[in-house]
């Protein structure tokens, strides 16, 4: 054989083996996968620390979300528009002591329900007799999520209510009712939302209220002028809903600012998240967009600058659903994780999980996406996430819902997306344009990821291990420790689906701490107050917050695994006000009920 | 291996467009698909990151360079390795690295071995992304959607990619392309009822810029006469229609991977009979 004939083989032979590749990594790692799938509670326990067992459908917190049908232009894509509204948020709405759930309803007249938690397992709706079930009347718009503070220092939390349609502001009356009290507030007439946070961005001592839009205001989504109502584009979109700032001038009226203070955008937003990022003190927001990129406000303290594209999260555009944040690595700095799309074959784009660059602060503040490094990229067509603590080893772990729209399991509407998907504006634009769904499926029936943080940089997936098989289209997420175990529960709202609780049971070997707080200078919610735990030579920090994920608030308890054998050495409290406080001397296992010292 | 190893993914840098341009002009290709990414980029952020295109770039110069040293003998012209490499960099859709470099190697490296009498089959990015679509759906996609969907870069792009194509006599394969992609949309929104906008809006898009510009025109991987040009990409534009009626989301880059090598070998085999057919005639 000649010398060329044999380099002619090799070459063959490279190319046969390069072209086998992704194929043979592929079922190696399915091999991987299954061997870290166990079956049975006693090994999901002893292997990861935990398992979760679904017992809201057999409680009494029985609740199926409904649907809009909103204007009959829109008939051929309805499941498609009318694909959100399924909230969840966790409140102590009477201060006894044991969180309550509060999930919204999306279905003209259907009804919001608010779980009060009875503390034997069981809940009973109360929202009706207190007065905010009836809140998606025909004309005044359904519900897409709520978010609770006390926004006039009371002690008790109230409730904000966004929707597509009339926003709604309700005065918690110390737990026995709630009054209506939105046109004291000067909410808008409309606005067609999907996010909302209550934080106190000039720390005055009051929660004020960020609303974004998704669909622009002037959309009436049961009434539609026009069928032009789409995105213009699939990545660069600018169509979208305004944003508002209400501040909160202390007399239960809100004053709008966002122009102000420098909010302008009208992308499509899903998400928003507010965390001090930089460690000023202030209150700093994320949002994460539909269509688009992600923007980052930083919060001067009076005004708001957007340095998405300086701080690096604002620059490759994709279909931001999520924002949460949690301190993944213990260093003591917020990442953050963004909800993306991904379809084999089809759409990648990826989940982002922005890390702060390693010596990067302040100002020069910078993000690197560390998603794919860290094995929590994939998500299918991801929605809501947050992070939390669930196997009590000290670090954080995330929990992910998806699927889009679960219809025909044989039939699937992907490919007419995608052909419409990347057209020009004025064809992707006009609902009119879109190919009819027909009950086919887009990204449904979806495996949730429940990803455990190994401490090292790494997540794994042990979703079906723990139990977490559910194939809902899942929107919310709450994270809530439900019976005051020390544990952290998970509650999931699905849309078109049942409401889901799952009960974590966690091995006893790993311990816990939780800190209630409540603000005296700072707001009394205590919404942006920080603990900074360390134990064992690690530090981990937390914050309350005023909702984060998508459509949902977890409980503002703050709840810090602290693994085996943990020798706790001080907690720093830094409040919304710029007081610090430090506890030592601190015993794992107890919730710690601390209020800001005047 | 023969001279045909140093092919090019574009009309311009071979066959006709080599004669008639100066050396200079062989590279208005690659400055046209440079300022196709440049602007998109800046424009748009299309590019997920320059590493990944980097990668893809490197991967495809580097592999040229040592193939066709090995088979060739002599150091190869770069330009096609270039077009084959950023091709993968603005079309492979991925969080990871690697399937922009395995695009591109997959991409080289079929010129050298899927070859039938001296030339090869696939034009060289459709058969590296094609490639990974099927073995890899999981990790890889295809650009569709990145560009926005505004209007006035369309009509940039279209207008130079014309011009240039039109300077490098394949237009006819671009303009037949595109008038059956319009016949055969009409034809689908009368089949499947869905609205002609619909149908017509995959071209409107990013990824057929590429595709019409640069990938149905490469003189390596089409056929020899201008009429065979148009009936092959007229069957290509067919082939994607039987594709779309299936609900095949990559549609005319399957289209082309199929359509392409087979136009090839009927006419490798059409000219394999012809000295034979010349002999008998002489004999007469």
């Amino acid at each position: 054989m000649t010398g060329g004939k044999v380099a002619k083989v090799i070459l063959i032979v490279v190319f046969v083996a390069l072209l086998a590749a992704p194929v043979v990594f592929k079922r190696l790692a399915a091999r991987r996968e299954a061997a870290n799938t166990v079956r049975d509670t006693a090994s999901a326990l002893a292997r990861y620390g935990f398992y979760l067992e679904e017992v809201g459908q057999t409680s009494s917190a029985k609740f199926t979300h409904q649907v809009p049908t909103l204007d009959k232009q829109l008939d051929h894509i309805m499941p498609q528009v009318a694909s959100m509204g399924a909230g969840v948020s966790v409140v102590d709405f009477d201060r006894d002591g044991w969180p309550d759930i509060y999930v919204t309803n999306s279905g003209e007249g259907s009804k919001n329900a608010l779980f009060r938690n009875m503390t034997d397992g069981s809940f009973k709706d109360v929202a009706a007799d207190l007065g905010i079930a009836d809140v998606n009347q025909a004309g005044t718009g359904v519900s897409m999520g709520a978010i609770w503070g006390d926004y006039d220092n009371d002690g008790y939390e109230d409730l904000f209510l966004y929707k597509w349609g009339k926003p709604e502001l309700f005065h918690n009356d110390a737990g026995q009712k709630f009054s209506r009290v939105t046109d004291k507030a000067e909410l808008p007439e409309w606005v067609n939302a999907n996010t909302a946070v209550w934080f106190d961005y000039d720390r005055d001592g009051r929660l004020d209220l960020f609303l974004g839009g998704y669909y622009a205001e002037d959309v009436n989504l049961w009434h539609l002028s026009t069928t032009k109502m789409m995105p213009e584009s699939f990545e660069y979109a600018q169509n979208g809903g305004r944003k508002y700032l209400f501040r909160n001038l202390g007399d239960g009226s809100f004053e709008e600012i966002s122009q102000k203070v420098g909010i302008e955008t009208r992308r499509w937003a899903l998400a928003a998240v507010a965390a001090d990022l930089r460690g000023t003190g202030n209150t700093d927001l994320f949002i994460a967009n539909d269509y688009g990129i992600s923007e980052l406000f930083f919060n001067d303290g009076k005004q708001f600058r957007e340095v998405g594209k300086d701080t690096g999260v604002g620059f490759s555009p994709k279909s931001g659903m999520n924002a949460s944040i949690g301190d993944i690595l213990n260093q003591g700095r917020y990442s953050i994780y963004v909800s993306n799309i991904s379809e084999e074959g089809v759409l990648i784009q990826g989940n982002n999980l922005w890390v702060p660059r390693e010596g990067t602060t302040g100002d020069a503040l910078r993000y690197d996406n560390l998603a794919r490094a860290m094995d929590v990229e994939i998500g299918g067509w991801s929605f809501g996430a947050q992070f939390g603590d669930l196997n009590n080893d000290g670090t954080l772990d995330l929990y992910l819902v998806n699927g889009y729209i679960s219809a025909n399991r044989d039939l699937n509407y992907w490919y007419d997306f995608s052909k419409i998907a990347g057209g020009n504006s004025t064809i992707i634009s006009d609902a009119a344009h879109w190919p009819a769904m027909d009950g086919r499926s887009l990204s449904g029936y979806q495996q949730k990821k429940v990803w455990l943080n190994d401490g090292a940089g790494k997540f794994v997936d042990v979703a079906q291990a723990v139990g977490a098989s559910d194939l809902y289209d899942g929107r919310a997420v709450a994270l809530v420790d439900l019976w005051n175990r020390g544990v952290l529960d998970v509650v999931i709202a699905n849309q078109k689906g049942p409401l889901l609780i799952y009960k974590n049971n966690v091995t006893p070997e790993n311990k816990w701490i939780e800190f209630e707080l409540e603000g005296s200078a700072s707001n009394r919610s205590a919404i942006g107050a920080e603990v900074r735990l360390f134990w064992n030579g690690r530090q981990q920090v937390q914050q309350v917050s005023g909702g984060s994920g998508f459509c949902s608030q977890n409980q503002r308890r703050l709840h810090f695994g602290l693994g085996k054998n943990p020798q706790l050495e001080k907690a720093e409290i830094r409040w919304p006000s710029g007081k610090v406080e430090t506890i030592e001397k601190l015993s794992i296992g107890q919730t710690y009920k601390i209020k800001e010292s005047a | 291996m023969s001279q045909s190893a140093e092919s090019m993914d574009s009309a311009i840098l071979g066959g006709a467009g080599r004669r008639r341009f100066s050396l200079d002009n062989r590279y208005i290709a690659p400055l046209f698909i440079t300022f196709i990414l440049v602007v998109g980029h800046l424009g748009y952020g299309i590019l997920e990151s320059y590493e990944k295109t980097g990668v893809a770039i490197m991967v495809a110069i580097v592999a040229e360079l040592v193939l066709g040293r090995i088979f060739f003998g002599k150091w190869v012209n770069l330009a096609s390795a270039y077009i084959s490499g950023i091709s993968c960099g603005i079309l492979v859709r991925s969080p990871a690295l690697w399937p922009f470099a395995l695009a591109s190697l997959l991409s080289i490296m079929s010129k050298y071995v899927l070859r039938v009498k001296g030339r090869h089959l696939w034009n060289p990015s459709n058969f590296g992304i094609c490639a990974l679509l099927f073995l890899a759906p999981e990790t890889v996609a295809a650009l569709s959607v990145q560009w926005g969907n505004f209007k006035w870069p369309l009509i940039v792009i279209w207008t130079l990619g014309s011009i240039i194509i039109y300077r490098a006599k394949r237009a006819h394969i671009s303009a037949t392309y595109v008038a059956s992609f319009f016949a055969f949309a009409f034809l689908r929104s009368y089949i499947t009822g869905d609205s002609w906008w619909a149908e017509v809006a995959p071209i409107t898009g990013p990824m057929y810029q590429l595709f019409v510009f640069f990938m149905i025109t490469d003189p390596k991987t089409t056929v020899k006469s201008k009429k065979w040009q148009c009936i092959v990409v007229f069957f290509v534009a067919f082939v994607e229609m039987l594709l779309r009626l299936n609900h095949v989301v990559h549609a005319p880059l399957y289209a082309l991977f199929l359509v392409g090598p087979t136009a090839m070998l009927i006419e490798i085999w059409l000219e394999s009979r012809r000295p034979v057919v010349l002999q008998e005639s002489n004999a007469t």
